[in-house]
């Protein structure tokens, strides 16, 4: 049973639909990429997943439960978290402040699972009292990641994590999405940087022009001349 | 001089705790509430209800704690018209602004709506108690009080610099500490992360509009004592509470603090070289200043 | 009743509302064709009625200058009072447009109502300017010894429809030609106006003082009716929230809008004076205008939520050329 899914989905901002029937299909502890070109509508699709945007076609599924149109709010109760491109902290607000929104809804002790998040971003541990908003853009990331890490979501989504870095702290950043993963959250990334997502990954889709192109295993997607040429940039 | 500074601190934090709330309220829905002078007159009517009907029939005494002009009246009064007021300002989110606001209207559609809603609760107050001028306790003697430097103030002004004081503290140890207040800085931050992090965001703009409220009461109130309680005194408010809050950049509640102050402050001043009712124009000039030279406030970036 | 009581009545009935129609053919210019949220109509309202006043009566001399100080007095004719409100109120709106234009929506309402409460200010303390407090009296008026002063107000009439039909014509050859439309796609979305290589500001400007001029010709209006003239006529109230509901209800963006809105909304004004009149008990009747007020600002809340667009509607096509 596939823990996120996404059938025949349609779905745009205006009349005008940016995606086509697009399906996904996601299994516990997965690491999924979707790729493709500018404008394919892969940051649309996580939007629509995550109820930011109601599809006009289709459904989407956690777990087997539709989640269809229900807004954002309730899907993160459900397991379901979501780190947008931009504008994906609280400035004015300190790193532990920021985690203590992510945990906003719990009615439990949260402080262990704040704790295990420091330990996954130690840079984090030593700015806790900072504001978010004077830190570098990679610590920034690893502060919107934790956010949507403080609920113990089941699937993660994360839009262009590495948007705005440079090399050196996408490496790191992808570090950190295995080690999230490794602790049994599946996670669905939209990406630029193609190759390097597909290597973290077990499996990939590819969008254009709003509709599938393709999906296979992650290294199949890597090892193909053609997809290489066309999708990952030669 | 001096004098004038003095009455200018104790006028701004009046300003001051007005200006807070509309900067609260501008932070989280992006729209100027044009009704917040009038929701400082609604709190100070609505203890002179309590006073003056109320409490009389209740049997509380009417006597004053000298040297102060306030009693025990007043004392249960201004926790009572806070919550009412912030009541009031929950209502009028929920009959107007909510509505407006689910069909994406405009700011400037709820900044319209905002202005009818001053001149009805102006209108409601008028019809209720007339225009002219009324105070909290006619007739009692106010003694100042001799500091140094030759500055007389009144007890009354020393208690409203301590209300002004305890409120502040207040509301700042609410929006550090707490998590509502936290979520309040979150949503005000970045309302569309807030939600993606499950917060109830319309929730947090009741709180908004109740602490809005509140605040703009208590400063009616203060006003009142320290002045006089008339229909058209929240209106005469609006464009000091305005300046002060561009002034402390929009949104900040620590720089609408300061915005109020140094209003206050202008505004007494300009009463050594200006008629007293060009006060609203002077704080008037601060804000077109202000707009001109550093349009986003003491506090913002960029 | 009598016929001549009920006819004199609709004059003066028309020739009030049609002076709020003039305001509000003014205030469509600035909002409705720029989405200019100007809260400070009363201003402009105050400008216009005084200069017209100061332009047609006498500079007090002798005795009289002890009880009436102005600071200068033309005693020209009517139409130099009304060209030069507009002219006055155009220049003013000028000059404050430079600084304050470029704010953004909200800022520039909160400008306009300093603007207005400066202005009454000014004129209410300033007492060599236009004698303070206790106003000007005795405002001449337009052929006035044309007929029998029991008559005259159908001369006036005349006069006010002539100068809000004048108006009407005017703007609305302006909105249909490739300037209007430049106004229009201003309001619907500024930038992309501005990237068509529009200069916005200065279209902004246009509108601004054009319809600061209209304002100020029904001030002058005003002026010349009532006679006599005094700071607080120019109130907040008065002067603008009425002019505002009076173009919402109406239909804002649309000129017939306008003038459909101020005679509308002014009949609903008198028709809440004999609801009050009539109900109201003698203990409530010194609260009756504010009753009335009430029920316009609640008024103001139903068109906004139930139907901003107003009676009229929007004006869907903007070119002549089209259908």
């Amino acid at each position: 049973m596939s823990i996120l899914c996404a059938e025949g989905v349609t779905a745009g901002y205006t009349e005008v639909d940016i995606l086509n029937e697009v399906h996904l299909r996601v299994e516990p502890e997965e690491i999924v990429s979707i790729i493709g070109p500018n404008g394919a509508g892969k940051s649309t699709l996580l939007k629509a997943i995550f109820g930011l945007l109601k599809p006009r076609k289709g459904r989407i599924l956690l777990e087997e439960e539709e989640i269809t149109g229900l807004s954002p709010d309730r899907i993160v109760r459900k397991g379901l978290s979501y780190v947008p491109q931009v504008h994906n902290v609280f400035p004015s607000l300190t790193v532990q402040e920021n985690l203590e929104m992510g945990a906003f809804i719990r009615t439990d002790d949260y402080s262990s699972r704040m704790e295990e998040i420091f330990q996954l971003f130690p840079l984090l541990k030593e700015r806790r009292k900072q504001k978010v908003g004077q830190l570098s853009g990679g610590q920034r990331q690893m502060v919107a990641m934790g956010r949507a890490l403080m609920l113990d979501p089941r699937v993660l989504l994360l839009d262009e994590p590495s948007a705005g870095l440079a090399p050196l702290l996408v490496s790191l950043i992808f570090e950190k999405i295995q080690e999230i993963n490794a602790t049994g959250v599946a996670v669905v990334i939209v990406e630029q940087n193609a190759r390097e997502a597909l290597k973290l990954s077990h499996r990939g889709y590819i969008l254009a022009m709003g509709r599938n192109v393709m999906d296979d295993e992650a290294q199949a997607l890597l090892d193909n001349e053609e997809i290489g040429r066309l999708f990952l940039g030669g | 001089m001096v004098e004038l500074f003095i009455y200018g601190i104790v006028l701004g934090g009046i300003i001051a705790l007005g200006a807070v709330g509309l900067t609260l309220v501008y932070g989280i829905l992006r729209f100027a509430n044009f009704a917040h002078g009038d929701l400082m007159s609604a709190g100070a009517y609505i203890s002179l209800f309590l006073m003056s009907v109320l409490f009389s029939g209740m049997g509380i005494p009417d006597s004053n704690f000298a040297p102060l002009s306030i009693g025990w009246r007043m004392v249960l009064a201004f926790p009572l018209s806070m919550l009412a007021v912030g009541g009031v300002a929950i209502a009028m989110d929920r009959i107007l602004y909510r509505k407006l606001r689910h069909k994406n209207s405009p700011a400037v559609m709820l900044a319209m709506s905002a202005l009818g809603a001053s001149f009805i609760i102006r209108m409601i107050i008028l019809i209720l108690w007339g225009a002219d001028y009324r105070f909290y306790r006619p007739g009692v003697l106010r003694p100042a009080l001799s500091l140094p430097l030759g500055v007389k103030i009144r007890p009354d002004q020393l208690l409203i610099l301590s209300v002004v004081t305890v409120l502040v503290i207040l509301l700042h140890l609410f929006l550090q500490k707490t998590k509502m207040g936290k979520a309040m800085r979150a949503t005000a931050d970045n309302m569309e992360l807030a939600r993606v992090s499950g917060i109830d965001t319309e929730r947090i703009i009741l709180w908004t509009w109740g602490i809005g409220g509140a605040l703009a009461a208590a400063g009616g109130i203060l006003y009142g004592i320290d002045v006089q309680v008339h229909p058209g005194m929240g209106w005469n408010f609006l464009l000091p509470l305005f300046a002060a809050a561009i002034l402390g950049t929009i949104g900040n509640v620590y720089g609408a603090l300061v915005g109020g102050f140094v209003i206050g402050v202008a505004q007494q001043v300009s009463t050594a070289f200006l008629m007293p009712t060009y006060k609203p124009a002077v704080a008037f000039l601060i804000m077109i200043g202000i707009l001109l030279i550093r349009p986003q406030g003491i506090f913002g970036g960029k | 009743m009598d016929l001549g009581g009920i006819s004199a009545y609709l004059v003066s009935f028309a020739i009030m509302a049609g002076i709020f129609a003039v305001f509000c053919l003014g205030l469509n210019i600035q909002w409705g064709y720029t989405g200019l949220f100007n809260i400070g109509i009363a201003g402009f309202f105050c400008v216009g009625a005084y200069v017209s006043a100061l332009i047609t009566t006498p500079k007090p001399t002798g005795p009289y200058a002890h009880y009436v100080q102005q600071a200068f007095g033309l005693n020209l004719p009517f139409l130099f009072g009304l060209l030069g409100a507009a002219l006055v109120c155009g220049l003013v709106a000028f000059f404050i447009g430079i600084p304050t234009l470029r704010l953004k929506e909200d800022y520039l309402a909160i400008a306009t109502i300093g603007i207005a409460e400066t202005f009454r200010l000014v004129f209410n303390n300033e007492h060599w300017l236009a004698n303070g407090p206790r106003g000007l009296m005795g405002l001449p008026q337009p052929l006035q010894g044309l007929v029998d002063p029991r008559h005259y107000n159908y001369i006036y009439l005349l006069v006010v429809l002539a100068v809000v039909l004048g108006i009407y014509l005017l703007i609305e050859r302006a909105i249909r030609s490739p300037w209007g439309r430049v106004l229009r796609a201003i309001r619907e979305d500024e930038i992309s106006a501005s990237m068509c290589g529009k200069n916005v500001s200065h279209f902004k400007m246009q509108s601004l003082v054009f319809g600061s001029m209209v304002i100020g010709m029904g001030g002058a209006l005003y002026a010349h009716y009532t006679k006599a003239i005094s700071p607080d006529v120019f109130s907040p109230l008065y002067g603008t929230f009425l002019i505002w509901v009076m173009l919402m209800a109406g239909g804002s963006g649309n000129n017939r809008g306008a003038v459909v809105g101020a005679y509308l909304v002014w009949g609903i004004w008198i028709g809440t004076k004999f609801l009050t009149d009539f109900l109201l008990p003698y203990t409530l009747k010194a609260r009756a205008p504010y009753i009335r007020f009430l029920l316009i600002g609640i008024l103001l809340e139903i068109i906004l939520i139930y139907r901003p667009q107003g009676l009229v509607g929007e004006e869907k096509r903007v070119s002549r050329w089209i259908d």
